[in-house]
């Protein structure tokens, strides 16, 4: 039989930590539904989505009751809606508008891929579908969209991050008085994955097959917890507690991804090795890195905590997985994560340490509420520094920046569930306006001479 | 398949008489138990063949874990592949 106290461990994850599937992801290719008639291009997504995710959520749930493991969310993403649009034309809204009529169809909580990849200029339907994103974002409910703005073997697409900027900014007037959700649903990558089961970033990119399997797995109650059992171990020791820890948690994520798959008839695609936090009380990355012996978040010492804390969930994630991808590594999303958003409030926390965390972190500068009176320029600053990392690390990196428009100093955002509450962060006033509105693309980095 | 039933609670009589009769009432055969009590704390482990069950697994469930609440007891169901893929390789 097996052990005993494997047994009341794997309950105690459950019950008290706070471990739990993220996301079931179902990723769809809709480049089978392009006509040159936008019309028919809608009616074909809508047929499409309905049709291949139509058991995503009862079967999601299934497994939850039998394998007694809360999967939180059920979401699908599609192929970039921008190459649709390129064959169509028209107004790219109509499809954000289907791509909404549909994930309430299917019954999935959001849908990502309301998006255009750009990071070395833009073809035909990619302008046209940026522009439409404050729109598409004010009038749907569940559509999430991102923009990939540069990538390592392309550069970094300056006109591109300028655009972002004043569409950032657009998203936030027209969500003002709608609690800001415009912004918070869009997403501005560096080398963004093709396979990425989160939200508000999922795409599925063109090389994906027609339909498959993503999930994403979280569990960061369950390192601190485990962190917290070993007080005075050093770092070597931690290391490897994470590491064991982040093990147990994927082979969860790999026995439900490949389930699902299973009984869907769909192929499993990856697991993402994430530590994805929620607001919940013991539910935080910061706490983990409180646990390794910080004051609070943002101390001096956070950038190398986290660089462990990452890298050891990936060593741990890697062997318990079949295939691995998408973001993979711990989040840091400000408004997500009660120890982030503490730290925030107490000022430990700025948002220079943050792009720094980002260096060594999945993702980058998430969740995070800067002044109503940001310039779009500003904006653009941010995107275009938290590019240059991911440009030159290699690595996927991403901007999702609510401008607080409309909010009273002193006051935060609140977004409620999943997306916790937002303080709003200083930000450094001085311009780049003349730096964006050059325009132009940052060459691509040499990726030898690495000194 | 198999599942493994846990119970964990306040110890007091007839906990195991509950757990196996709603087993035998749903045609669950019981393979293996284990219990301890730690000071007042009563855990059992129970490991069960579900093939001949005659309900849906999530109904079954659904009356262990309304009958734990009843005895004040917390009742879970799991698949056993989940404790088998956690902890061995």
């Amino acid at each position: 039989m097996i052990n005993t106290k494997d047994i009341l461990e794997t309950i105690n994850m459950i019950q008290d930590e706070n471990l739990d599937i993220r996301t079931v992801t179902m990723g769809i290719s809709l480049l089978d539904c392009a006509s040159s008639d936008i019309k028919v291009s809608c009616n074909r997504i809508y047929d499409k989505i309905c049709r291949k995710a139509e058991k995503l959520v009862v079967t999601a749930e299934q497994i939850e009751k039998e394998y007694g493991i809360p999967i939180i969310n059920k979401r699908i993403s599609v192929t970039p809606i921008s190459m649709i649009c390129a064959s169509s034309g028209g107004n790219p809204v109509e499809y954000a508008k289907t791509l909404d009529n549909a994930a309430k169809a299917v019954g999935v909580n959001f849908l990502g891929g309301y998006s255009a990849l750009v990071q070395k200029g833009f073809a035909a339907g990619d302008e046209e579908l940026i522009r439409s994103i404050p729109e598409a974002l004010s009038i749907t409910e569940r559509v999430c969209s991102s923009v990939n703005i540069g990538s390592t073997k392309a550069g970094i697409n300056m006109d591109a991050v300028a655009l972002m900027g004043k569409i950032i900014r657009e998203c936030a007037e027209r969500t003002k008085d709608n609690g800001l959700w415009g912004p918070a649903k869009l997403v501005v990558f560096c080398n963004a994955p093709d396979d990425n089961p989160f939200m508000a970033g999922a795409f599925h990119g063109a090389g994906e097959p027609d339909c498959v399997i993503n999930v994403g797995v979280s569990g960061p109650g369950v390192v601190r917890s485990a962190l917290s059992k070993i007080p005075d171990a050093n770092i070597t020791e931690v290391a490897d507690m994470v590491k064991k820890t982040a093990f147990k948690i994927t082979r969860m994520g790999q026995l439900v991804a490949t389930q699902a798959a299973e009984r869907l008839g769909i192929p499993f695609g990856i697991v993402d090795l994430s530590l994805a936090p929620t607001p919940a009380v013991g539910d935080s990355v910061a706490h983990i890195l409180e646990e390794m012996g910080l004051e609070q978040c943002g101390a001096c010492g956070t950038t190398a905590c986290l660089a462990l804390l990452n890298d050891a969930v990936k060593k741990g994630g890697v062997m318990a997985s079949s295939h691995v991808g998408g973001l993979s590594g711990a989040f840091i999303p400000v408004s997500e994560d009660a120890g982030m958003i503490d730290a925030a409030r107490s000022g430990a926390l700025k948002i220079e340490k943050l792009e720094a965390m980002t260096a060594v972190c999945s993702v980058g500068l998430d969740m995070i509420a800067v002044p109503g009176d940001t310039s779009a320029e500003i904006i653009s600053g941010i995107i275009a520094d938290e590019a240059a990392i991911g440009m030159v690390n290699s690595k996927t990196t991403a901007v999702r920046i609510i401008p607080a428009i409309g909010v009273k100093d002193g006051e935060e955002i609140e977004f409620g569930g999943l997306f916790g509450s937002c303080p709003i962060m200083k930000v450094n006033t001085y311009s780049p306006e003349k730096f964006i509105n050059r325009g132009g693309r940052i060459p691509a980095p040499l990726q030898s001479l690495k000194n | 398949m198999r599942a493994v039933i846990t119970v964990v609670g306040k110890d007091m009589v007839g906990i195991l008489a509950k757990v196996s009769a709603l087993c035998s009432e749903c045609n669950v055969n019981v393979i293996e138990v284990s219990q301890s009590i730690l000071q007042d704390m009563f855990c059992m482990i129970m490991l069960v063949d579900m093939s001949k069950i005659n309900t849906e697994f999530a109904s079954f469930s659904d009356r262990l874990t309304a009958e734990g609440d009843r005895m004040n007891l917390v009742i879970h169901v799991m698949h056993e592949d989940v404790f088998n893929t956690m902890h061995h390789i």
